[in-house]
């Protein structure tokens, strides 16, 4: 059986899609904290530093990620219409033990996860959720040269109630996808035991709740009027 | 006897004549139960009842009554055998639950476990698992001397804990993906700590987790749910452990 047909081979593939885009959203939000003005010129300068890279690292990179969440996608529903199939009738009585909301729930989460991205891109990549507010078109001066004002975009859209609301909600929904993503990735690579898993899972949910909290603290500090353009 | 105390119990149970019979729940009152009952007892109990009043009884699989032998399949209240840790339906007694007590008794429910009858599931497709790889084919000789073979301790009794597996299929009916992999991870895992189990541990690896698949079982999600579920505590390391042996078998 080829590996990209059989069950274990899919689950690897999920788990190092998944792993693999937890380590961009652990140095995305690295870079977003730039906002907090740690890096000389903050988050402006932090995404002129990005957009200066040569050309064909940047659009290396961004097909990059698109593989693997297209990878993750495919094979994530893949595998649940077969589970789905493979327990059609369900029990009169739910009564679970192990099985968490988390866990259950992976399509749905992931499926938020999934509008989200597409929402995030068009509001700060392709700037057409605010175009009056958009960063390409609104230059600021930074170290004698003018670049787009990527601050002034991010407080302009968190300002917004229901702009506020979509990101904190996404957050949620990817706090509960990497609750049980990030530990599941141990399990599926074979890298836990008995004595490691229950640390494992500890540290799974720590660490998705401290990028829920790395995320979600810029829209929040920017509504609350604390963090300012 | 101390206790004269008697429980009566509405029971919920599925009732499916065939294979191809839709099936319904049917509500039994079990009268005259002590805590001293075996639930298969209670049962047995109910049935006599049944069968007195010219009704067809309850169907349910069932051997040994010791815990061991793995026939004795029931969801009882949305739990594989009860709920009770590392306790089989024969196991599960009585004291358990009070007089009074409503009890939902359904059959493990999974595609690749069609229902026989009732509570009778076929489980055939473990066997066909175990056929594609849960075996070593070496020659049999005269009888080797004792540890002419050495096997380290903790690995003799990892592989002793994988093969506490007795196939009742609980981890399937309380996968909400209706997968077997902790039934297949355990048998994969006991053979490959065992150094007569290495030299096929790749393709036996690779075979059998085919042939779960073909058999319509699901995949794993890392729910755990069959791990807790186990009456025998099969520890979901050892699916861990079959994906490694998975992974290395890409290499083999």
């Amino acid at each position: 059986m080829q590996f990209t047909s059989s069950s274990i081979g899919r689950k690897i593939l999920m788990a190092i899609t998944g792993q693999a885009m937890v380590l961009f959203a652990v140095v995305h939000l690295l870079g977003n904290s730039s906002i907090f003005g740690w890096l000389n010129g903050g988050i402006n300068a932090y995404a002129e530093h990005l957009h200066s890279l040569p050309l064909p690292i940047i659009i290396g990179f961004r097909l990059a990620l698109l593989a693997l969440v297209c990878v993750h996608i495919w094979f994530g529903i893949q595998l649940t219409l077969e589970n789905r199939d493979a327990r059609t009738k369900q029990y009169a009585v739910k009564s679970t033990q192990k099985t968490t909301f988390a866990s259950e729930n992976m399509i749905w989460t992931g499926s938020l996860i999934a509008l989200f991205i597409v929402y995030h891109l068009a509001h700060f990549t392709f700037q057409v959720v605010n175009p009056e507010t958009a960063a390409l078109k609104n230059l600021v001066p930074l170290h004698n040269e003018m670049v787009p004002n990527v601050l002034g975009m991010v407080v302009a859209g968190f300002k917004n109630f229901f702009i506020t609301f979509i990101y904190a909600g996404a957050m949620v929904a990817l706090f509960l996808h990497l609750s049980h993503g990030i530990q599941s990735f141990f399990q599926t690579m074979g890298w836990s035991n008995d004595r490691s898993q229950p640390i494992i899972i500890r540290l799974g949910t720590l660490v998705a709740l401290g990028l829920f909290l790395g995320y979600v603290i810029i829209p929040l500090t920017v509504f609350a009027g604390i963090l300012k353009g | 006897m101390s206790d004269h105390k008697t429980m009566t119990l509405t029971l919920i149970v599925w009732r499916q004549k065939s294979a191809t019979d839709p099936g319904k729940f049917e509500t039994y009152t079990a009268k005259n139960i002590t805590s001293h009952h075996s639930f298969l007892e209670m049962l047995d109990c109910v049935n006599e009842d049944l069968i007195n009043a010219d009704k067809e009884p309850i169907v349910f699989d069932h051997d040994c009554r010791e815990g061991i032998c793995g026939m004795c399949s029931q969801v009882i209240n949305g739990k594989p055998h009860g709920g009770q840790e590392r306790t089989t339906v024969c196991q599960l007694h009585m004291r358990k639950f009070k007089d009074g007590d409503t009890i939902y008794i359904e059959p493990w429910r999974a595609r690749a476990f069609p229902i026989v009858k009732d509570l009778i599931v076929d489980r055939a497709a473990l066997d066909t698992i175990i056929q594609a790889g849960g075996y070593t084919s070496c020659h049999t000789g005269g009888v080797p001397d004792g540890n002419a073979v050495m096997i380290p301790k903790p690995i003799a009794e990892e592989a002793t804990d994988a093969a506490e597996c007795i196939g009742c299929g609980a981890c399937v009916a309380g996968c909400p993906n209706g997968a077997a992999m902790l039934f297949t991870g355990a048998k994969v895992s006991q053979l490959a700590l065992l150094p007569q189990g290495r030299p096929e541990a790749a393709a036996r690896v690779l075979k059998m987790t085919a042939a779960a698949s073909e058999c319509g079982f699901g995949n794993c999600s890392n729910h755990y749910e069959c791990g807790a579920v186990c009456p025998k505590g099969v520890d979901v390391k050892f699916i861990a452990r079959m994906n490694r042996e998975f992974i290395k078998a890409q290499f083999a």
